[in-house]
């Protein structure tokens, strides 16, 4: 799709993309704000809005309920009486087995393993990518085709070997370990995307590059790299959302101490005592979601931006 | 490296100078997460702490089923926690074959556990090849019937005395918009109602038969046929049941919402939290009410064979702490579960708690499914009777299936 | 291909050398994990291992009980049905969506973002969410009863026939954000050109997306269908969280059973038996396609 093929590379300057994007959606030109047509437009996605928001509506209304208002009411009813008792009760006094200090425990270790997780399976993947787009070796579509059939395999499936592999490497139950598992199964998605992003960056640059005598390493980061941000915040995105909501992996590869966020939120939510606790096992699962949530707030236009330029091109 | 081992010399001797109470931190997984199991824990946590050595809790709610790979991941992993909770039976028996579990047996020879523990079949759920992995802690019976006396009465008809009354004034709760029958959709639970069922209908021999024998041809027997016609019943009267936990169904007895719940006897705390008591309140009939035998299955701990010598003597400590006296009071109190020793006084005990404790002196016990039968079965069974339960199987074709199972169990 | 790298380049092979030492974590994953731990699990599958793996084969006796077994023939056809109808409205939902956001619309970035944030709630959170809407006792039909409509009858969860779509319901509300996103990205990646010259020639806008727009993005198709389908193969956290499987057995799906008899019934034969059909299934359908699109074809 790159239509601009110079061997300047200002011109290939990643903000072309966006200057593309920019540049606005394509169909008719705009029309009276009431035209039926737009009456139908909106009210198509602002009845799609509703359904998206119903249950972030119905979460947030029901955290702010108390016990006996929930009982009774129905779940679509705004709160009566505001109460903020079941978010302080999610974050730190909730119970699981004998210790009581609900999710603020499980917080700093989904921190501790999404940031490092995060960044060394971008890390790797991108390296991946980019050898398969521009250094390709022979046997290296073999691997990368293993690598995208095993985005199809069960998480389930993998536990018993890699138990067994870590447990020969003598990480199983460290930080370490763990960090490796979520690198593995980043990998094949995260690999495709930036295959993908670097197969579609002009060749022109790549050739240049290597005339004047760059090697792997030196074309990776004086060049491919700072080309490739959009993608990164992409793969950052995926990354961070995918290993914060990660429970499987959390709890079978670590010990207590790194437990993450949300093998608090399991206990909180699973932990029934006589009736369940509707307003703080929603207010939990908001706490839960935030770090996630926040990241997509702030950088969704990123993200689109990001596929757009290059995640999507074969 | 010298250094190392002037560290391991100097501990020695600091763990030598301070006798054989020296301090361990030993971590406990479990998944007692409910209000009165934690309460128990705490119970246990506190009698070893006692001791000098630490318990760092390893709760994972979710129940066993979630609970349990995490545990066997981590042992079979390389890196064990202290000690963990277990059904008694054969969970663990493949990890104490490969040598992954302490023996226990000199612990339980020195504290004489043959004489103590009763009924005895706990403690040889806990053996394998002659050894001991494990201590009991607790017997739990699933041999009840919870009824709630505000709904009979509601429905205008007398509280059931057994199961055949309970049938009966089925319609009448049904007419008064109360469920009959409370059962969640968790699969364990329509598994269990049915064992309780055939103890209950078919009575002790046949359950042995069946569970303990694996014949085939008294699971596709007249009497059995029997018990999935009572099944059938069941399953008419729970139509409309849509909970998922079991206590939430209890809480539906509780309210008054359903009438009864077949459920073993740690449903007793729920009733105990929402502040009701029994005889008064609702009413429980140990055997439904017909065949007064309970099973004695239960929870009991194993310990990970570890390499960590402080760790491991606080594992002793640990296996003698459960099985004390004191503790075994304090824990099965609060847990609702009865002591796996017969020589303690259980005087707080409520009613309910103390016919259990009648009929476990009367000896009319029976083993726990978990201890007859592999996970594997009991999974397949499970299987079985969540589908039966909730679709329009005839109990023909679900007694077919049936013996095809206990055909194959192992 | 060192040998033809030795040929008389040997920049080829100082280059290839390095290309390949940064593959060494692909390679490893590609060949050691995924390729190692399939080999295993089949190979495992021959066996009866229980709690842990042992070598005392039982030829195919796993598979037949597994074949026997009405609760994974359930399973399939639950996520036949799953698979199919996710795929179609995930593909179509998404496509619209995005068709509508590129209509120079206002407040483009608010319907964005409304759209994707379920993206970014896990599947334990989304089956949570659900399971409590559809509840049929204060969930949405409790709601429409209470506004007079007193037949109204929405109740996915418990009626067996039809739970597989509640969590469809599910599915869609927290995936199809992303496959709009896609679908945009894919969309404002098209020349404006073509458009004018569709304009010019008359034809009609829906005619223009199915003809010449949905051709062109080929490859946008295609990364979304991995990731969808891929989705799909491995639903499990969504039908724990939001039905357990239930009613009865009525949503189960196939790598629910996996787990469950590996860990929970401690049968690892069956366990990796069932995942060996998953496996062959997908590498049926994926793999000569997979090689096709990724394999053959020269950078472009």
């Amino acid at each position: 799709m790159a239509d601009t093929i110079a061997p300047n590379p200002n011109a290939l300057d990643p903000n072309a993309s966006s200057a593309r994007l920019a540049a606005g959606p394509r169909g008719k030109k705009p029309r009276p704000v009431l035209a039926p047509r737009n009456i139908m437009l909106y009210g198509a996605l602002i009845f799609a809005a509703i359904y998206y928001l119903l249950p972030l509506y119905v979460m947030v209304v029901t955290s702010l309920k108390g016990m006996p208002e929930i009982r009774l009411g129905n779940i679509f009813s705004p709160p009566v009486e505001i109460t903020f008792e079941p978010w302080v009760k999610a974050w730190s006094t909730a119970c699981t087995g004998l210790n009581c200090d609900g999710l603020s425990r499980g917080f700093w270790n989904s921190v501790r393993i999404t940031i490092p997780s995060t960044v060394v399976s971008i890390a790797i993947a991108s390296v991946n990518g980019y050898a398969l787009a521009n250094w390709r070796f022979k046997g290296a579509d073999l691997f990368f085709t293993i690598l995208i059939v095993g985005a199809f395999i069960p998480y389930q499936v993998m536990i018993y070997p890699i138990v067994i592999v870590l447990r020969e490497l003598g990480l199983y139950g460290s930080l370490t370990g763990l960090i490796i598992v979520h690198t593995i199964f980043g990998m094949p998605i995260l690999t495709l995307l930036f295959r993908n992003y670097f197969t579609s960056l002009p060749e022109e640059l790549f050739k240049a590059a290597r005339v004047d005598g760059a090697g792997f390493w030196m074309i990776y980061f004086k060049i491919m790299l700072p080309m490739a941000l959009p993608i990164f915040v992409v793969a950052m995105i995926l990354q961070i959302t995918g290993i914060w909501n990660d429970f499987l992996f959390g709890v079978v590869f670590t010990r207590p101490e790194y437990y993450p966020m949300t093998v608090q939120l399991n206990n909180i939510v699973n932990s029934v005592q006589g009736v369940k606790e509707y307003n703080v096992n929603m207010a939990a699962t908001i706490l839960t979601g935030a770090v996630p949530l926040f990241v997509y707030f702030v950088s969704g236009r990123l993200f689109v931006r990001g596929i757009a330029a290059g995640a999507v091109k074969g | 490296m010298k250094l190392r081992i002037l560290a391991a010399v100097l501990a020695a001797g600091v763990s030598f100078s301070f006798g054989p109470a020296s301090a361990a931190e030993l971590e406990v997984t479990h998944w007692w997460t409910s209000g009165g199991e934690a309460a128990a824990v705490a119970e246990l946590a506190k009698a070893f702490d006692a001791t000098g050595n630490k318990w760092i809790d390893g709760a994972i709610a979710g129940s066993g089923g979630t609970a349990r790979p995490i545990m066997v991941s981590r042992i079979t992993g390389g890196d064990p926690m202290g000690a963990t909770q277990f059904n008694h039976g054969r969970q663990a028996e493949e990890l104490a074959q490969s040598g992954l579990m302490r023996d226990l047996t000199d612990v339980a020879t020195r504290e004489n556990w043959k004489d103590i523990i009763k009924p005895s079949s706990l403690l040889d759920s806990c053996t394998i090849d002659g050894k001991i992995y494990c201590a009991p802690v607790n017997i739990h019976s699933w041999q009840w019937l919870w009824l709630s006396n505000a709904a009979f009465k509601t429905a205008g008809v007398d509280v059931p005395k057994n199961w055949d009354e309970f049938v009966a004034a089925a319609p009448a709760l049904e007419k008064a918009g109360i469920i009959p029958l409370a059962v969640g959709g968790q699969p364990w639970q329509s598994a269990g109602a049915f064992d309780v069922l055939m103890v209950a209908i078919a009575g002790k021999d046949v359950f042995n038969k069946v569970f303990g024998d694996k014949d085939e041809a008294v699971a596709a027997g007249p009497e059995i046929a029997k018990v999935f016609g009572a099944a059938d019943d069941a399953r008419k009267m729970a139509k409309g049941s849509n909970v998922q936990d079991w206590n939430q169904a209890t809480n539906l007895v509780i309210t008054g919402k359903a009438g009864g719940q077949i459920m073993g006897d740690w449903a007793q705390g729920e009733f105990q939290l929402a502040g009701q008591t029994a005889g008064t309140d609702y009413t429980c009939l140990p055997g439904l009410g017909v065949n007064e035998i309970i099973s004695t299955g239960g929870d009991a701990f194993y310990f990970p064979l570890l390499k960590d010598e402080e760790k491991s003597k606080a594992q002793e400590v640990l296996a003698s702490t459960l099985i004390n006296p004191t503790t075994q009071v304090a824990f099965n109190l609060k847990k609702g579960s009865l002591p796996v020793r017969g020589d303690v006084d259980l005087a707080a005990a409520n009613d309910c708690m103390k016919k259990g404790l009648d009929i476990l002196a009367k000896g009319n016990v029976i083993q726990g499914t978990d201890q007859l039968l592999s996970a594997d079965s009991q999974k397949q069974k499970e299987d079985l009777f969540s589908e039966f339960f909730a679709s329009a199987m005839t109990p023909e074709e679900a007694q077919k299936r049936f013996a095809d199972i206990i055909a194959s169990a192992d | 291909m060192t040998g033809q790298a030795n040929a008389g380049r040997p920049n080829q092979l100082l280059r290839n050398l390095n290309s390949k030492i940064a593959s060494i974590p692909m390679i490893l994953t590609a060949v050691v994990i995924f390729l190692g731990g399939t080999l295993w699990t089949v190979f495992y599958s021959f066996t009866n291992s229980k709690l842990l793996p042992r070598l005392n084969f039982v030829g195919l006796d796993q598979y037949e009980r597994l074949w026997d077994a009405p609760r994974w023939v359930i399973s399939i056809q639950n996520l036949a049905v799953y698979g199919f109808f996710s795929l179609i409205f995930s593909l179509v939902i998404g496509f619209v969506l995005a068709a509508m956001m590129d209509q120079k619309i206002r407040f483009e970035n608010a319907f964005r973002t409304i759209f994707l944030y379920p993206f970014a709630l896990s599947f334990i959170v989304t089956g949570l969410v659900w399971q409590w809407i559809l509840n049929p006792e204060f969930g949405v039909q409790s709601v429409v009863r209470s506004l007079g409509w007193t037949s109204f009858s929405f109740d996915p969860l418990y009626t067996p026939s039809i739970v597989i779509y509640g969590i469809l319901i599910a599915a869609l509300w927290q995936g199809t954000g992303l496959v709009m996103c896609l679908m945009l990205a894919g969309l404002r990646g098209i020349d404006e050109d073509i458009w004018k010259a569709a304009r010019v020639d008359g034809i009609p806008m829906w005619r223009t997306y199915v003809q010449i727009i949905i051709p062109m993005m080929r490859p946008v198709f295609i990364t979304t269908l991995v990731i969808i389908a891929s989705g799909i193969v491995r639903v499990y956290d969504l039908v724990v969280a939001q039905t357990s499987g239930g009613p009865g057995i009525a949503s189960e799906v196939p790598a629910k059973y996996v787990y469950d008899y590996m860990f929970q019934a401690q049968n690892l034969g069956q366990g990796f038996a069932a995942s060996t059909m998953m496996l062959i299934t997908v590498a049926i359908i994926i793999v000569p396609w997979a090689y096709l699109e990724f394999g053959g074809r020269k950078r472009g």
